[in-house]
């Protein structure tokens, strides 16, 4: 119960926000730090729950950015449309992903990710009509009443599907299927023979994951009125879904969250002071250093600091 | 005889190496059988072929009147094969009483899935092996004897018609082996079949009605414990030529 | 597509074979045969082409810089198994997937290195055999690409020659198969194992001279050989050298075609070696010449 006051606290303080704060900087920041906190959600029901490591998070995004993108351009379909569009896009890609590779070890998946997100980026470099190499212009919509403003309005709605994601993560982490697949992800062997199934349970965590990513990717080329292949399927997606996790925790669905706010906050600090490379530089020491050292995150790190008390 | 398992002509090659060799055995219904043969000989092997970690390249393996050979491992563990691990293999990241609950809910209350009690099932199965003071324990907190029953405890969660246990005694105490030795005859007398691999002799001849012995793929010997003790082959495969 | 087009490309396809069957080379002992989750292998061959840039510029051939490099790489590769060991493997499976994210970190960390003692522009080296072809009837292949095709053949004799005719490589060879044995044997699995990820990234270093003699090398191209070296390690099947070469060939025939085939193009070059990486993942994981 104090879980769901704290989402309608959430959403509602959300709301507000979007009603009384006119500094759009806010907003456009927001919007991303959201993206990366739903990103990083879906990332860990694989990643962490499952132990699947997935550095392919641009190919999942970027399929649900081009769905809505061109399934608007061809038939202007309302926003809720384009979104369940894309996450049935993405949905299935991680479906054909994970039944491809999940039967192997977690290496190959890994390495499928990363030939997905680079097939995936090809054959939209390659597509006339999404725009090709230099990208696709799009005209905004004008707002869903009661919203004026279009970028309050994806605020609002990102925050939603963020908060949508993070309390679909924690069902599926406390529920039976979460222990099945923490079971699977401490001894897949032990899991099979206590009747796990494991290929069936991976499959569902990928198709799952990749259709949050789908989802959170199909609002991306309204917010810029613009969408291109280099920047949809860019490194930074991979890398802050799965460095977020990583330095959050990936037991608890609260990790990726935390280490979102963690990891978008200390890039803003970086780029404004020192430079944008930096930033990924950062990024990645960090993640190095989280995985050797402190393997449970941040929040493994507070309970031990807790629990000692 | 009433054949709860009957492996026919199974063989499994890794590469260029044979491990099993035209293996034909049967197990029947309630029965306590011993496996055992030196290093190397094929018990694991065998062991990952019935409960389905392991594919046969040919040869295949009935299990209660149903052919089971081309399942995956879950769902034998669902029709009742169950098995313990030589090295164990807990859930690390849950408690004692966590690892029981997986097998309780993906086996035994597949079909119920919320509506089980699954905690205090849980509770009694570890209460029976003696680890009820344990429940709360993370499972890579537990000394090897505990693991060991930890293992026997997960396995018998699924309630199984068939028990493999592998090596379940390997390294323990003699207080310990006894230990374990008691939990396995008291789950044959409630009717469990159970296979038991094990080096110490002196268990799988106490435990067994009937042993087999492998050697490089093969069966070798197979009758009582007395006979087989005293069988040439069997010397000789362990002791070297 | 014309006979004489056609033949070109599968000569040039065997060229860039023979340089991807090399720079995989050492993927294929770091991964096929240890088992190590290298993601950045490649991005360790690109830190090996801008070392070799730099010894370049000190005056040295590309080729001598490359194995003047191996030494100091040599050393690199032990001090990184060593501590991937150390983090990651003693500590069971659980942690095998914080060891993916590791190297994916560390290469992450190579790359912005670059970038940053770098920047993002290319570099590239000359050398006598740059810039120069060899005409062979109506065809002109590229001298530097039969420079880097002779080093790596010599690079492959030299290492299958080493791993089945020296002690350290026959008991590379046999810690990947059967490590207990070995124990047994006296001998000490992870010095073995350091060796050889030793060994694994002195090759990278080569590889790396040879990536910046065929052409310009900038700090982002380890992304793409990451799926090439992968598609060949996989492809020639986990462990095998032999494999390697061949699966080096089928890569390189099959991007040249995709190169000159008129409804295609160098637009889709860069997604050929990742789709076959995922064709044989579906549908024959083992490999060609698999364990």
């Amino acid at each position: 119960m104090k879980f769901w006051i704290g989402i309608a606290i959430a959403f509602g303080a959300a709301v507000a926000t979007a009603t009384f704060v006119d500094f759009d900087y806010f907003f456009f920041a927001s919007y991303t730090v959201l993206m990366f906190i739903m990103l990083a959600t879906a990332w860990n029901i694989l990643g962490g729950y499952a132990g699947y490591v997935n550095f392919g998070t641009p190919a999942f995004f970027g399929l649900g950015a081009y769905t809505a993108a061109v399934l608007y351009k061809a038939y202007a379909l309302p926003l809720g449309v384009l979104i369940a569009a894309a996450m049935l896009m993405s949905g299935l890609l991680g479906l054909f992903a994970g039944l491809l590779t999940l039967r192997l070890r977690g290496i190959f998946f890994a390495i499928a990710t990363i030939a997905l997100t680079v097939i995936m980026e090809t054959v939209f470099i390659n597509w006339r009509y999404a725009g090709g190499a230099t990208g696709l212009q799009l005209l905004r919509p004008p707002p869903i009443a009661p919203f004026e403003s279009y970028i309050k309005m994806l605020f609002v709605l990102m925050a939603a599907m963020a908060l949508a994601s993070m309390a679909l993560a924690r069902y599926i982490e406390n529920s039976w299927l979460g222990r099945g697949l923490r079971a699977l992800r401490d001894s897949e062997e032990a899991a099979e023979c206590s009747g796990v199934p494991t290929l069936k349970l991976k499959v569902f965590a990928c198709t799952v994951s990749g259709g949050l990513m789908g989802a959170c990717g199909a609002p991306m080329p309204m917010y810029l009125s613009f969408i291109e292949p280099a920047s949809t399927f860019n490194l930074n997606y991979a890398v802050g879904a799965l460095a977020s996790p990583m330095i959050g925790g990936t037991a608890h669905w609260l990790g990726p969250v935390i280490g979102a706010f963690v990891l978008a906050s200390l890039q803003q600090i970086v780029t404004v002071t020192i430079s944008n490379e930096m930033n990924v530089l950062v990024v990645g020491a960090l993640l190095v250093v989280f995985v050797v050292v402190a393997p449970d995150g941040l929040l493994g790190l507070f309970k031990r600091i807790f629990s000692r008390k | 005889m009433n054949a709860l398992l009957k492996i026919q002509n199974l063989s499994k090659t890794f590469g260029g190496f044979t491990a099993l060799n035209d293996v034909s055995l049967d197990i029947a219904e309630g029965e306590r059988f011993g496996l055992i043969g030196p290093n190397g000989s094929g018990k694991t092997t065998l062991i990952n072929c019935v409960s389905g970690a392991l594919r046969n390249e040919a040869g295949s393996i009935v299990f209660d009147g149903r052919n089971v050979t081309a399942l995956p491992a879950y769902r034998r563990t669902r029709l009742g094969i169950a098995r313990s691990f030589q090295i164990p293999r807990p859930f690390s990241s849950m408690t004692v009483l966590e690892n029981l609950t997986v097998p309780l809910d993906y086996v035994v209350h597949i079909r119920t899935l919320h509506k089980a009690d699954v905690a205090g099932e849980s509770l009694a199965i570890l209460r029976d092996m003696g680890l009820a003071d344990k429940a709360h324990t993370p499972s890579n907190r537990l000394s090897q004897v505990e693991l060991r029953k930890l293992e026997l405890a997960r396995a018998m969660a699924a309630r199984p018609r068939l028990l493999i246990s592998d090596e379940a005694m390997a390294g323990l105490s003699g207080a310990e082996v006894e230990e374990v030795l008691k939990i396995l005859f008291r789950l044959n007398e409630s009717g469990i079949t159970i296979i038991m691999i094990e080096h110490i002799m002196q268990a799988v001849m106490r435990f067994s009605q009937r042993v087999v012995c492998l050697d490089a793929g093969r069966i070798i010997c197979e009758g009582p414990p007395a006979e087989i003790v005293k069988n040439p082959d069997v010397q000789r495969a362990y002791l070297g030529a | 597509m014309t006979f004489d087009l056609l033949f070109e490309a599968v000569l040039f396809g065997i060229l860039l074979g023979g340089f991807y069957a090399a720079l995989s080379m050492g993927l294929s002992v770091s991964f096929g045969l240890l088992d190590v989750p290298h993601v950045a292998h490649p991005a360790i061959m690109v830190l090996g082409s801008y070392c070799t840039w730099l010894l370049v510029g000190l005056g040295l051939d590309p080729i001598v810089a490359g194995v003047v490099l191996m030494a100091p790489f040599f050393l690199l590769g032990m001090a990184v198994y060593r501590f991937y060991y150390e983090a990651f493997e003693r500590r069971g499976s659980e942690a095998a997937v914080r060891g993916i994210a590791f190297f994916f970190g560390l290469a992450l960390v190579i790359e912005v290195g670059l970038i940053l003692g770098f920047g993002v522009d290319q570099r590239m080296v000359e050398a006598a055999y740059i810039g120069r072809s060899l005409s062979l009837g109506e065809i002109r292949i590229p001298m530097r690409t039969l420079a880097v095709f002779a080093v790596a053949v010599v690079l492959t004799l030299a290492l299958t020659v080493y791993m089945s005719k020296t002690f350290t490589g026959r008991a590379i060879k046999a810690v990947a198969q059967d490590e207990p044995a070995l124990r047994l044997m006296g001998a000490n699995p992870v010095r073995i194992k350091q060796w050889a990820f030793g060994i694994a990234t002195a090759v990278a270093a080569l590889a790396g001279a040879m990536l910046i003699i065929i052409g310009p090398v900038d700090p982002g191209m380890d992304r793409v050989y990451i799926g090439r070296t992968f598609a060949v390690v996989v492809l020639a099947g986990l462990g095998s050298m032999t494999g390697t070469v061949a699966a080096g060939l089928v890569l390189g025939i099959t991007e040249s075609i995709v190169l000159i085939h008129p409804g295609l193009g160098a637009s889709w070059a860069p997604a050929v070696s990742f789709t076959l990486l995922l064709i044989v993942l579906g549908v024959r994981p083992q490999g060609l010449f698999g364990r």
